[in-house]
C-alpha cells in the first residue's frame, strides 16, 4: 500500500514543482515566442499524458495488489482499445508537431529586411563583422587571416572594402530589426547562444551556417557557447547591447571599417620598416 | 493463447510419431508439435577449471562474465559521475580538479555507460544467459565464438582503461567525439588518449558483431519445437530487434572511428576542414566535421534502442509475471519492438537540428521522430493495461518494473519536447537535454536492470536475494535519481549550457547554486545506494536462503530446466516442446494461476484459453 502512496507523492510533488518552480525561463527577449509557446502547449499535452499515465499506474496498484483468492483477468488483447490508444495518440503527436513544423519553418526563411551578422569564433573567443554601406559582406577565407585581416576578408572582394569590423567580443544590435547571424569557426565546433533569445546554431569550420531572431527588448545580454570547444568552452562567453535606432547609429559609426583597418596597418609596417632601416 | 488446434483437420499420420508423452490422453492431436528437422547440437564440454570459468563456452557463464565486466565499468563510470557532481555542487571542495579533468571525466563517463555498460549488459549479460534458456536451446549455436566475443569485449575495456594512464590521459573530447576539436590540441587526451579510444571501440564493435550472429541465428534457428516467433517471451523479441539494430548500426562507427584514426594519424581530411589553429594554418583541407556527426547519430540513434529495446522486452515480461497476468495486446508489443528498431534509423539527425545541417533537414526528422511516439506510447499504455485488472505482487521486482514506468514516460514526454525540431532550438546543448537522456536512457534502463537481477538471481544463482535490502535499495534508488534528474530540467530552462566546467556568475544562474548542490548531494546518496545491492548479493550467496525452483510461478522455459541454477546443456536429456506463449497467466478453469509454456493442451483440457 505504501507503494502506492509514495508514487502518487511523487507525482503530486512534480506537479508542485512545477507550478511553484523559481527556476524557469529568462525573460524572452526576441521574436521567438512562439518556441515558448509550443513548450507550454507540449507540457500542457505531455504532462497531462505523465500524469495520468502515472495516477492509472497508482490505481492499479491500490485497486490490484495482491490477494490469495483472487485471479487476474484473462484478456490477451482488445482491439478496439488499442486502436482508440493508437489514434488518440497520433492526434496528440500532430497537434504538438504541427506548430513545431510552422516555427522552424520561420526559424529557417529569414526576412529579406535582415541585417547580416558575420559572428566568427575561434577556440576561445568571438568577434563580429557587419556589413558596409553596400550591404554586403565580403568573401572570406581562413588561409587570409592575419594581423591586418582578422577576418579573412579576401583582398580582391570589393563589397569587403566597407565591411564594419568589431574587434570585440559584444556586438551591439538594433532593437526590434531583424538580425541574420551566419556563423564562422576557425578551428573547431561552437555555438553562438543567447538564452533570452531562444535561438541558437553551431558554428562549423569549413563552412558558414545562420540563424536570425529579432531582438525586442533594450539590454545587455551575455553570449555562452552552448557546443563543446575544448577546455576553455565553459569561459567562452562574449556579450550582446541591444540599443534603440538612435543609440545604435552613434555606436555604428565609431567602428572602424576593413579598409581603414588595413590603412592603419599600411602605417604602422611603413613606421616599422622606417625604425628597421634605422 | 496456446497451440492452433483446428478440430477439423486431422493430424493421424503423424501422430504415431509424435506423441510426445501424452499417450493415452483424451485426443493426441491436440498436443502434436512439429518434429525437430535438425539433430541436436553437440556440445563441447568443459574439461579443467581455465575451459570451464575462464575461456568458457557455456552462454550462460558467458553471460555472467559479460555480466560482471560491465558492471566494473560501470562502478567507474559511477566514480566519474560522482567526481563530475562534487564539481558542479562544490567547486571549493574539488579543488583538485582542473577543467581537463572534469571534461575527462565527461566523456569517460558518457562513453562507459552507453556503450560499456548498458550494451555490453543487456545483451552481452541477459542476452547471453536468457536467449538459449527461453528458446529452449541447449547453447548459442557458435559457442567458440561467442566466448571469443567475450574476450575481445575485455579487451575492449582493457584498452580503454588503459588510457587512463597514459599520457595527457584519456580522451575529454565528449562521449559524441565531435571532430574536429577530439583530435586537435585543447581538447584533453587528443594524444594517446583518442586512439586508445577508438581502438577499443573498433575492438567493441568486432567482439559484438561475433556476439550479435550468436543472438540472431539462435533465435532464428535453434529454438526449441513448438517456440514460434509469436510464442517467443519479449525479453527476446527486445534482445532479438536490439541485436539486429546494433549489427546495422555499429558499422557505422567503426567506420567513423577508423576515418577519424586516419584524421589523426595520417593527416587525411575525412572529417576536417581548413583549420586555422594559434596563427597557422593546418595541414588539414576539405573535409566535413558534419559528415562525422551523421555517422556517429546514424550509430547513435539506433544504439538508445539497442539499450531501450532489451530493457522494454524484460520489463514486460516482469510486469506480466508479477502481475500474474497475460501481457496485454502481446502482438502489438511485438510489431511495436520490430516497428520501433525499424524507424529508429531514420531519426538520427534530431540529434543535430542546430548542428549546422540543412535546416531542411529539420522537417524530415521532427516528423519522423514524433511518430516513433506513437508505438512507444503504446508500449506504455500495454504496461499498465497489464496491470490493469491484475493480482499485483508489490515486491522487489515490481517496484523496480513501477519505476520504470514512471521514469520511461517521464524521459519519454521531454523527447517529444527536443524531437520537435522548434522546441529543440531553445532547449538542445543545455541540461534539459542532459536530464532528458540520464533519465530515459539511463534511470529507466537501470531500472530494469535492477528487477531482472532480483527476478533472475534464483535462477543464476539458486538463492533468493533480501526482499528488505531490495526495496531500501529501491527506494533510495528511485527518489534519489527522480530527484537528481526532474529538477535538472528545469536548469536547461534557463538556459545552463552543459558540458561547463563552472558556472561564473551570469546574473540568470546565480540560481542554480543551490539546485546544483541538492543534485550533487542527491547523487552521492544514489551512487552509494548501489552498493546495498553489492551487500545483497555477497550476504545471499553467503547465507542466503535457497530459491525453489521457478520461486515467482513463471511460464517461459528457462525456470523449467534440469537443475537450478541450470548446467551446461540447459534442460537435462530432452529439450522442452513448446505448446504456448509463456503469459497464459490467471487463465479461467485452470488449477493454479499460470500454465507453463511446456504444459500441453491435453493437460489442461478444461481452461478457456484463447486461440488466436
Amino acid at each position: 500500500m505504501h507503494a502506492g502512496i509514495i508514487f502518487l507523492l511523487v507525482i503530486v510533488g512534480s506537479i508542485l514543482f512545477h507550478i511553484f518552480t523559481p527556476w524557469y525561463w529568462t525573460d524572452i527577449a526576441s521574436n521567438w515566442g512562439g518556441m515558448d509557446s509550443t513548450i507550454t502547449l507540449t507540457f500542457w499535452v505531455g504532462g497531462g499524458v505523465f500524469v495520468a499515465v502515472c495516477l492509472f499506474m497508482v490505481y492499479c496498484i491500490f485497486r490490484y495488489s495482491h490477494k490469495e483468492d483472487r485471479r487476474a483477468e484473462y484478456k490477451p488483447e482488445d482491439k478496439k482499445l488499442e486502436k482508440i490508444l493508437t489514434w488518440a495518440t497520433t492526434l496528440g503527436v500532430c497537434a504538438l508537431l504541427a506548430p513545431g513544423l510552422i516555427i522552424w519553418n520561420q526559424y529557417v526563411n529569414v526576412p529579406k529586411n535582415a541585417i547580416e551578422v558575420d559572428v566568427m569564433a575561434w577556440q576561445w573567443g568571438w568577434q563580429y563583422r557587419l556589413p558596409g554601406a553596400d550591404g554586403k559582406l565580403g568573401t572570406t577565407q581562413v588561409r587570409n587571416i592575419a594581423d591586418n585581416n582578422p577576418f579573412g576578408i579576401n583582398p580582391d572582394d570589393p563589397f569587403g572594402k566597407d565591411d564594419i569590423m568589431i574587434e570585440s567580443d559584444v556586438i551591439n544590435l538594433e532593437n526590434n530589426r531583424p538580425v541574420k547571424i551566419l556563423l564562422r569557426s576557425v578551428d573547431v565546433l561552437h555555438n553562438w547562444y543567447v538564452p533570452q533569445f531562444r535561438s541558437k546554431m553551431d558554428a562549423v569550420p569549413g563552412t558558414v551556417t545562420f540563424y536570425w531572431f529579432e531582438p525586442n527588448k533594450v539590454g545587455e545580454y551575455e553570449v555562452l557557447c552552448a557546443e563543446y570547444c575544448g577546455v576553455g568552452h565553459y569561459a567562452m562567453r562574449g556579450g550582446v547591447e541591444v540599443q534603440d535606432k538612435a543609440d545604435y547609429e552613434v555606436w555604428l559609426s565609431e567602428q572602424e571599417t576593413f579598409q581603414q583597418l588595413s590603412a592603419r596597418y599600411e602605417k604602422l609596417n611603413v613606421d616599422g620598416n622606417k625604425l628597421v632601416k634605422k | 493463447m496456446s497451440d492452433e488446434y483446428d478440430n477439423n483437420k486431422s493430424y493421424q499420420a503423424q501422430s504415431s510419431e509424435v506423441l510426445d508423452g501424452s499417450a493415452g490422453s483424451i485426443n493426441p492431436d491436440m498436443d502434436y508439435v512439429r518434429p525437430a528437422e535438425i539433430p541436436e547440437q553437440d556440445l563441447y564440454h568443459a574439461h579443467s577449471f581455465i575451459e570451464k570459468w575462464i575461456f568458457c563456452q557455456d552462454a550462460k557463464v558467458i553471460g555472467v562474465q559479460y555480466f560482471l565486466t560491465a558492471v566494473f565499468t560501470g562502478i567507474v563510470g559511477l566514480i566519474l559521475s560522482w567526481l563530475m557532481r562534487l564539481q558542479l555542487g562544490f567547486p571549493e571542495l574539488a579543488g583538485f580538479m582542473t577543467a581537463e579533468h572534469y571534461y575527462q571525466f565527461v566523456t569517460m563517463h558518457g562513453m562507459i555507460m552507453v556503450v560499456y555498460f548498458l550494451t555490453a549488459l543487456f545483451l552481452g549479460g541477459f542476452g547471453n544467459y536468457l536467449i538459449p534458456l527461453m528458446v529452449g536451446a541447449r547453447d548459442m549455436v557458435f559457442p567458440y565464438v561467442n566466448m571469443l566475443s567475450f574476450w575481445m569485449f575485455f579487451v575492449a575495456v582493457a584498452v580503454l582503461m588503459a588510457s587512463f594512464f597514459v599520457p595527457g590521459g584519456p580522451t575529454g573530447a565528449g562521449w559524441t567525439l565531435y571532430p574536429p576539436q577530439t583530435i586537435l590540441e585543447g581538447t584533453p587526451g587528443s594524444g594517446t588518449g583518442i586512439l586508445l579510444m577508438l581502438i577499443s571501440l573498433s575492438l567493441f564493435v568486432i567482439g559484438f558483431t561475433m556476439g550479435g550472429l550468436n543472438y540472431m541465428i539462435t533465435i532464428l534457428q535453434a529454438r526449441t519445437r513448438g517456440m514460434t516467433l509469436m510464442r517467443m517471451p519479449l525479453t527476446v523479441w527486445g534482445i532479438f530487434t536490439a541485436t539486429v539494430l546494433a549489427m546495422l548500426a555499429f558499422p557505422a562507427l567503426l567506420v567513423s572511428a577508423i576515418m577519424m584514426t586516419l584524421d589523426k594519424v595520417l593527416q587525411t581530411s575525412f572529417f576536417m576542414p581548413t583549420i586555422l589553429k594559434a596563427g597557422e594554418v593546418l595541414e588539414y583541407g576539405g573535409g566535413s566535421p558534419i559528415l562525422f556527426q551523421h555517422l556517429f547519430w546514424f550509430f547513435g540513434h539506433p544504439e538508445v534502442y539497442i539499450v531501450a529495446l532489451p530493457a522494454f522486452g524484460i520489463v514486460s515480461d516482469l510486469i506480466s509475471v508479477h502481475a500474474r497476468k497475460n501481457i496485454f495486446g502481446y502482438r502489438m508489443m511485438v510489431w511495436a519492438i520490430v516497428g520501433i528498431g525499424g524507424l529508429s534509423f531514420f531519426v538520427w539527425a534530431h540529434h543535430m537540428y542546430v548542428s549546422g545541417m540543412n535546416p531542411w533537414f529539420g522537417f524530415f526528422f521532427a516528423t519522423t521522430t514524433l511518430i516513433i511516439a506513437v508505438p512507444t506510447a503504446m508500449k506504455v499504455y500495454n504496461w499498465i493495461l497489464t496491470l490493469w485488472r491484475g493480482n499485483i505482487r508489490i515486491n522487489t521486482v515490481m517496484l523496480w518494473c513501477l519505476g520504470f514506468i514512471v521514469t520511461f514516460v517521464n524521459g519519454g514526454i521531454t523527447g517529444i519536447f527536443l524531437g520537435n525540431v522548434s522546441v529543440d532550438v531553445p532547449l538542445s546543448d543545455t541540461y534539459f537535454v542532459v536530464a532528458h537522456f540520464h533519465m530515459v536512457m539511463g534511470i529507466a534502463p537501470l531500472m530494469v536492470i535492477m528487477g531482472a537481477v532480483y527476478h533472475w538471481f534464483p535462477l543464476v544463482a539458486g538463492k533468493m536475494l533480501s526482499e528488505t535490502l531490495g526495496k531500501w535499495h529501491f527506494w533510495i534508488t528511485f527518489l534519489g535519481a527522480y530527484s537528481i534528474y526532474f529538477p535538472m530540467h528545469y536548469l536547461g530552462f534557463i538556459g545552463v549550457p552543459r558540458r561547463y566546467f563552472e558556472m561564473y556568475d551570469s546574473p540568470y544562474m546565480t540560481s542554480t547554486v543551490g539546485m546544483n548542490e541538492f543534485i550533487s548531494v542527491a547523487a552521492f546518496i544514489v551512487g552509494a545506494a548501489q552498493f546495498i545491492l553489492v551487500f545483497n548479493i555477497i550476504k545471499t550467496l553467503k547465507t542466503g536462503k535457497k530459491a525453489e525452483q521457478n520461486p515467482w510461478k513463471a511460464n517461459s522455459l528457462e525456470w523449467y530446466t534440469s537443475t537450478v541454477p541450470p548446467e551446461h546443456g540447459n534442460f537435462g536429456e530432452r529439450l522442452p516442446v513448446v505448446h504456448r506463449w509463456p503469459y497464459d497467466f490467471s487463465v479461467p478453469g485452470a488449477k493454479d494461476d499460470f500454465i507453463p509454456q511446456t504444459t500441453a493442451p491435453s493437460e489442461v483440457t478444461n481452461t478457456e484459453v484463447e486461440k488466436t
